[in-house]
């Protein structure tokens, strides 16, 4: 450690300070490693006086003085007793503040290398994990992973957060998705054993599985998964099953538990579906945010969890192109204009929160962007408490760190003015009482006017010199010259020139300008315009002093001599007023609402009526809309609380309901295996999908979600309706049957791959896949009841079988409680899952796809299957090499209940123009055709009750037609569901307005952003995911990209 | 009679176990025939009731309104509509049998610039597909190669032919250029220098070849150069697939450059500089009318509005069907909700027939019903763009009557005969 020279309590210049610490290990002195040299132990106790310290978010004592000794605070107060050993700072006009917590850091963890590791449709499987030893089956499950074995101390990233507050952090191993424990640090530069403040503080998960090579998970739907059935194994593990083994990582999962639970979801959807683990489980995660949560914000605030929020703000896009800003969705540059209003949404929703400096390019923009959330609402106090007591009290740490009381680390700051103001700098930062110099320079306030006096052998010139900060001075003569300065609290430097003569001007001689720059009363000629003069000094007592060069290069010496304060401008106010901001949508997309649409009455006056029922098609009726229900269909009716729709010339039919598609989910395809029963695509609903209302301009009112046909045994499907701008609970079609998705054929035997490693490779295989699951799930269904039976005996040893979520689904099944549908093409595949169906005894629910069903729809008819085929897709792989566009004709002539779905986003919205192409190839009558995309999926999903026909007290599920819905000329013009208008024409021509106008608004900002210098990055794409049954890549119509990568790039 | 009715059954499908392999290419037209009655769309806007076209060695010798019998081989069509054969005017048809099994993949040749590269030599005339697709009413189709930056040339085939040389309708009558996109879809590095570097390569080849061109004679002969001729000298139609509107605006730097004739294929934001598009008298093939928007802001029904955008503002183009799932058989039903989306149906039908003859070149010689023309031409039992309507029953190829049968409708009628359904 350096000395520490102390001048006399001064009003300038009093201070020579600024010593970093200069030897980093030692000062702390750890008694068990040797010294090489002499022992050079101290007290290290400090005094520092005067000060203004803010001990916590309610507590500020003016003119106080805290003591510390050995890293910790030993007093605090205005009338202590001063140890006579401290060395005592004059903290005069200084304030004091507890540094800063780092809830979410790496700091001092090494960064785990990514790889490509998404799965892959056509690449080879790594069924197993890469990690040697007595681990978890999953290369994702690392619980066991500690951080403070692998912790070192980094200076240079410790110098980085030190220099933006921070003083303790908590760092982990950002690397899958149970990650281990996190260890708390503080920032000093020392050996690591005396930074470690908790060796275990937290235990982290996330939802990326990172760097593991396993192909399980793939998907976010896997992810979550996975947690869940770790849990339940960590909780059956407790019994030590011998089956098991040792499993050190479940073992280090249940000792993680009674840590704080920290789980990286990055992302409003995500923080529901992490919380809803946690509410499963009994765990309140700590989430970290992924800062668009305030498109959410009353779903957030419903988890009641506690967040951890960051400060990467998206930077304005360069679209002065409009060729390139095209691409831009509205829905990015809102974004752009609202994510610093994050952290205020959080605290005006009462929710609590910790702020991290994670995810910023540059860690120094965590002060700036921080102002820029004050700008948007957020309070000084509430960040100063998400910085400082949230984190500590949330790790149960607050004994420690996180306000300034005895006892307590001397982690603390010491700035120039209140902690978050304009102006203010952080002068010091203290950690474990050792003082680390951020902007010393700016100790004393050299604002102010001096006398600048330099002589050379001609003489001595006197000058002005006005300085207004540490790095900002002017030299003024009879003009003011163009001038460099920089002070860093110890050594000056000064350069000016006179500025040149401006063009135009008569530029005179060298004596002109010389004239014209005189200094006042200078005997000796002034600098000539352009040439410099450099000098260079030392600060001490209250003046400046040193020597130089000027312009002519004659050596000159020089004192500047305090002679006035600056104006001394206080902190500017903050803003008082937010910035004018668009407003929320939800959904958060263009065609999002700002208010959502209510429930309605309608009554329908003198539609065609395509009831699906006896009564056939009806000319002239009115069918009249109440409490979300159709409430009466008939002629000349009337409801004075009804809002009343025109029908003449207009067609009115039940929604249409889509049998297989894929869109409004963040994944589809869980691959990994080829059992993936356990997986939910209702666990990764997305209702910002554009599609749903796109599907809803085509009156598609629900739609049936599936798992994609990456393997045999897919996972658990989602009905949906289309509630456009609802949250992703409320997507769900509630109370119907649940579903899985099956799948058979090339796909799950990956025939495009060259190189398939997974079984089954054959249809041999995937028949066996399936005797296998079942014959498991069935073994494992009379274990349970045995243990059950076991259990109930008095006296018996309890027994507690593995629950496996992936044989729990499969048991629901051989129990008639969960229905297939399966993905299928040839009749040789039908035919053997018809069998292996029987079997068990269970029925094969829907056989989806199904180009064949016409080759054996008397099997189907006879073991009451349900159909749902493709109007006419064929010839794009081997298997339909024989589809026909007769299909559905075929087997609705032989007695099947037979759909027509999309598996197609754009094909979805036009459903009901693939039911007329019924009509054109088998000669189904009109009326028959449109029930293959209403009722007849209604039936084959169990909802029929509900939906898929115009009866009274079914949902108002309609859609108003421009013509017969099965004429190619056919437009929806309304789409309601439940009585609520999601889509009508004159609702989308107002969007559309708004997006033009919003989209205008937002360019026309961020070209003022641009042209007012702020940091701009080009104009960046915004693609749309569009996820489908048999890819791995995804098109949107642009270009094709991988959406792995995009799963990864999103993180 | 139970008996009877399976054994008729039995030969029935031991006959049509080979399916398909019994159509044949049917022979050249002898005598005059007679359509009477039906509606006849002629093609060029022009619809005529109770309408009358007469054909006779495959050439048309009369379209107009029916006035008495015609002492010919009358086909009465009434209640029925008469339409030119269609178009398919950007396709892979008979390049590639099932998309996902490779050895019957001949669309897309190695290699960035192959200009010499002809589509018509891998054209297999006895596709299934093919026999699929004229059954509803595509009777010609411009065949293109698919692979690098420069894919070849493309022909126009008729779909009635025994062989590849016999089914060319015009050969080689265009180059295709594919853009590399230029938008940034990555934030690595930067996607659209690349792209531009890439186009700039294409630039260069022309470049050189224009110069190899005024230069006679050659010690090396460059087949890339010299599959170039002819569309220096306007004989060939320089087609440059892309879709956005710089990459649409670079396809016109190089019209002007070079004075090529240049279409747009695909152009799915051709509707934002139509203007521009017809100062430059540049045409566009919209690739597919069932397609999304490029963007989530974009009106939902932005696609299916082009068409009518670039018909009011007097673009010449015309719309095909590229879906890779139903394999090109649905290009009336895009045409159809184009209509549904602004266009007449008039104006939808001529997006399919003669603006797509234009387009390729043919229009001479086919895509509207007038004297003169080839006989190309299809009856379809009601509106053609209708699905529900579309059903066509009769068609001609160069006066020939066509077999419109095909795989689908024999494994339908085998099937129907295994349940003893009504057909």
């Amino acid at each position: 450690m350096g000395i520490l020279r102390l001048s006399p309590p001064g009003k300038f210049f009093s201070m020579l300070l600024g010593f970093l610490s200069l030897t980093f290990y030692g000062a702390l002195g750890q008694v068990t490693f040797p010294v090489n040299g002499v022992a050079d132990p101290r007290a290290s106790c400090f005094a520092l006086t005067n000060a203004t310290i803010v001990k916590d978010g309610q507590t500020t004592i003016p003119k106080a003085t805290m003591v510390i000794r050995e890293g910790r605070i030993i007093a605090i107060g205005t009338s202590i007793e001063m140890p006579k050993d401290a060395v005592v700072i004059d903290c005069s006009g200084k304030y004091i503040y507890p540094s800063f917590i780092d809830i979410y850091s790496d700091y001092g963890i090494p960064v785990p290398e990514r790889q490509r590791n998404g799965f892959d449709f056509r690449g080879p499987s790594q069924i197993t994990s890469n990690t040697k030893g007595a681990y978890n089956w999953n290369q994702a499950i690392r619980p066991e992973t500690d951080a403070s074995r692998i912790f070192t101390t980094d200076d240079a990233r410790a110098k980085l957060l030190r220099e933006s507050g921070f003083g303790t952090v908590l760092t982990h191993e950002k690397n899958g998705i149970a990650r281990g424990t996190g260890v708390l640090v503080t920032l000093a530069s020392e050996k690591e054993n005396l930074v470690i403040i908790k060796e275990k503080a937290a235990a982290h998960y996330s939802m990326n599985k990172g760097t593991s090579t396993q192909s399980y998970p793939g998907s976010i739907m896997g992810v979550i998964a996975l947690l869940r059935q770790t849990y339940l194994d960590a909780q059956w593990y407790k019994s030590r099953p011998a089956r098991e083994g040792v499993n050190l990582s479940l073992q280090a999962w249940l000792d993680n538990q009674g840590l704080p639970q920290i789980m990286e979801a990055n992302d409003k959807w995500n923080d529901l579906r992490a919380d809803r683990i946690g509410d499963e489980f009994g765990v309140q995660y700590i989430i970290k945010g992924g800062g668009n949560e305030y498109q959410r914000i009353n779903d957030i605030a419903a988890t009641k969890a506690p967040y951890i929020l960051t400060l990467n703000f998206p930077q304005a896009q360069d679209v002065e192109d409009p060729n390139d800003a095209r691409f831009v969705s509205l829905a990015d540059m809102k974004h752009w204009e609202l994510a610093p209003s994050n952290p205020a949404a959080f605290e005006k929703a009462n929710i609590p929160f910790c702020l991290s400096s994670a995810d910023l390019k540059d860690v120094k923009q965590f002060l700036s962007n921080l102002r820029k959330a004050f700008d948007y609402g957020l309070t000084e106090s509430k960040a100063f408490e998400a910085l400082t007591k949230t984190p500590a009290t949330l790790l149960g740490v607050y004994d420690k760190v996180g306000s300034l009381e005895a006892g307590k680390l001397a982690n603390f700051l010491v700035t120039n003015g209140p902690i978050f103001g304009e102006k203010t700098a952080i002068l010091q930062n203290w950690v474990q009482g050792q003082k680390y110099g951020v902007k010393e320079e700016e100790w004393n306030d050299i604002r102010g006017t001096y006398n600048l006096a330099i002589s050379s052998a001609a003489g001595t010139s006197n000058y002005s010199l006005e300085v207004r900060g540490s790095n900002s001075a002017s030299v003024v003569g009879k003009d003011t010259m163009t001038t460099k300065f920089s002070f860093d609290g110890k050594i000056v430097k000064l350069s000016f020139s006179a500025p040149v003569a401006k063009k135009g001007l008569p530029t005179g001689s060298g004596d002109t300008a010389s004239r014209t720059m005189a200094p006042r009363g200078g005997r000796m000629g002034g600098p000539r315009g352009g040439a410099t003069s450099r000098l260079s000094g030392v600060a001490g007592g209250s003046s400046w002093n040193g020597n130089g060069e000027d312009s002519a290069g004659n050596a000159i010496v020089w004192t500047a001599t305090f002679l006035k304060a600056g104006t001394n401008s206080q902190d500017s106010t903050r803003r008082k007023f937010p910035p004018r901001t668009g407003k929320v949508l939800f959904p958060f997309d263009g065609y999002g609402w700002e208010e959502l649409p209510k429930q309605e009455n309608i009554l329908i006056k003198n539609a065609t009526v395509w009831t699906n029922e006896n009564e056939g098609r009806l000319e002239q009726t009115d069918v009249l809309v109440k409490g979300g229900k159709i409430a009466q269909l008939g002629k000349g009716l009337s409801d004075a609380t009804a809002r009343v729709i025109d029908g003449t010339g207009k067609h009115l039919t039940a929604g249409i309901i889509d049998e297989h598609s894929h869109i409004a989910a963040a994944s589809i395809n869980e691959g990994g295996q080829s059992v993936t029963s356990e997986v939910r695509i209702g666990d990764n609903l997305n209702p910002d999908d554009i599609n749903i209302y796109r599907q809803l301009s085509g009156g598609v009112t629900s739609s049936h979600i599936l798992h994609g046909s990456a393997n045999t045994i897919g996972g658990q499907t989602q009905l949906i309706k289309l509630r456009w701008g609802l949250g992703d609970e409320d997507l769900k079609f509630r109370n119907w049957d649940p579903f899985i998705k099956f799948a058979l054929g090339e796909n799950v035997k990956r025939t495009t791959s060259s190189s398939n490693n997974r079984f089954p490779d054959t249809r041999m295989g995937v028949e066996e896949v399936l005797m296998d699951a079942f014959t498991r799930a069935r073994d494992y269904e009379n274990e349970w009841k045995n243990a059950e039976a076991n259990n109930r005996k008095k006296g018996a040893q309890p027994i507690t079988p593995r629950r496996d979520l992936e044989l729990d689904a499969l048991v629901e099944i051989l129990n008639h409680k969960r229905f297939i549908t399966c993905h299928s093409y040839v009749q040789s595949e039908i035919t053997a899952l018809l069998r292996v169906a029987d079997k068990f005894g269970f029925r094969v629910n829907t056989f989806t796809h199904i180009l064949e069903g016409y080759k054996v729809a008397d099997k189907m008819k006879q073991h009451g299957a349900n159909a749902s085929t493709f109007s006419d897709w064929w010839a794009y792989k081997m298997e339909v090499q024989d589809a026909i566009a007769y299909n559905a004709a075929i087997m609705q002539k032989v007695g099947l209940n037979v759909c027509i779905n999309s598996d197609d986003a754009e094909q979805a919205r036009r459903l009901n123009q693939e039911a007329a192409k019924s009509v054109k190839y088998g000669g189904m009558a009109e009326e028959d055709a449109l029930k293959m995309v209403t009722l007849n999926p209604a039936k084959a999903l169990h909802v029929d009750d509900r939906v898929g026909s115009i009866r009274v007290g079914k949902d108002a599920d309609l859609v108003l037609w421009s013509d017969n819905p099965l004429s190619i000329y056919a437009r929806a013009l309304t789409t309601m569901v439940d009585g609520v208008v999601y889509y009508d024409v004159d609702k989308d021509a107002a969007k559309r307005k708004y997006i033009l106008e919003e989209k205008n608004r937002l360019v026309q900002k961020m070209l003022a952003e641009k042209k007012s210098g702020g940091p701009v990055m080009a104009a960046q794409p915004s693609f749309q995911i569009l996820l489908s049954c048999g890819d791995h890549e995804h098109h949107d119509g642009l270009v094709t990209f991988d959406v792995s990568e995009i799963f990864e790039n999103n993180k | 009679m139970k008996s009877t009715l399976l054994i008729f059954l039995l030969s029935l499908s031991v006959y049509r176990l080979c399916a398909q392999e019994n159509i044949s290419p049917s022979r050249p037209q002898s005598g005059d025939i007679a359509l009477v009655h039906g509606t006849v769309h002629t093609g060029n806007g022009e619809m005529i009731p109770d309408g009358l076209v007469v054909f006779s060695n495959g050439k048309i010798t009369e379209v107009g309104k029916y006035a008495g019998p015609t002492k010919l081989t009358e086909i009465d069509c009434s209640g029925k509509h008469i339409y030119p054969g269609l178009i398919s005017a950007a396709s892979i048809l008979g390049l590639n049998e099932i998309s996902a099994v490779r050895a019957t993949s001949d669309e897309a040749e190695l290699g960035d610039i192959n200009p010499n590269i002809r589509a018509a030599i891998a054209y297999n005339a006895d596709s299934k597909i093919i026999y699929n697709v004229r059954s509803n009413g595509i009777l010609l189709a411009n065949v293109i190669p698919q692979g690098g930056i420069i894919s070849g040339s493309s022909s126009v085939m008729q779909l009635d032919a025994w062989n590849w040389e016999d089914a060319v309708y015009r050969l080689d009558g265009g180059i295709h250029f594919n853009m590399p996109n230029l938008v940034r879809f990555s934030t690595e590095g930067d996607p659209v220098k690349d792209a531009m570097d890439q186009i700039e390569g294409v630039r260069t080849f022309f470049r050189q070849a224009k110069a190899y061109m005024h230069e006679t004679r050659h010690e090396q002969t460059n087949l890339k150069f010299e599959s170039v001729r002819k569309l220096f000298s306007g004989e060939q139609t320089f087609f440059v697939h892309c879709d956005l509107v710089k990459e649409m605006m670079v396809a016109v730097s190089f019209a002007r450059e070079f004075g090529f004739r240049t279409v747009i294929v695909g152009g799915i934001d051709s509707w934002k500089i139509t203007d521009y598009l017809k100062k430059y008298n540049i045409s566009v093939v919209l690739r597919q009318v069932f397609t999304l928007p490029a963007m989530q802001d974009d009106d939902v029904d932005i696609i299916y509005k082009a068409p009518f955008l670039l018909q009011q503002a007097g673009v010449m183009f015309c719309i095909s069907d590229a879906n890779e799932s139903s394999r090109y058989r649905n290009l009336a039903f895009n045409a159809g909700v184009a209509s549904a989306y602004g266009l007449t149906r008039e104006q939808a039908l001529q997006a399919i027939t003669l603006n797509a003859a234009k387009i390729l070149g043919i229009d001479n010689r086919t895509g509207s019903l007038e004297k003169g023309k080839d006989a190309n031409i299809i009856v379809s039992e009601g509106d053609v763009l209708d699905i529900r309507t579309s059903l066509v029953s009769l068609a001609f190829i160069q006066g020939r009557q066509i077999d419109l049968d095909n795989k689908q409708k024999q494994l339908y009628n085998k099937y129907i005969g295994k349940f003893g359904l009504k057909n």
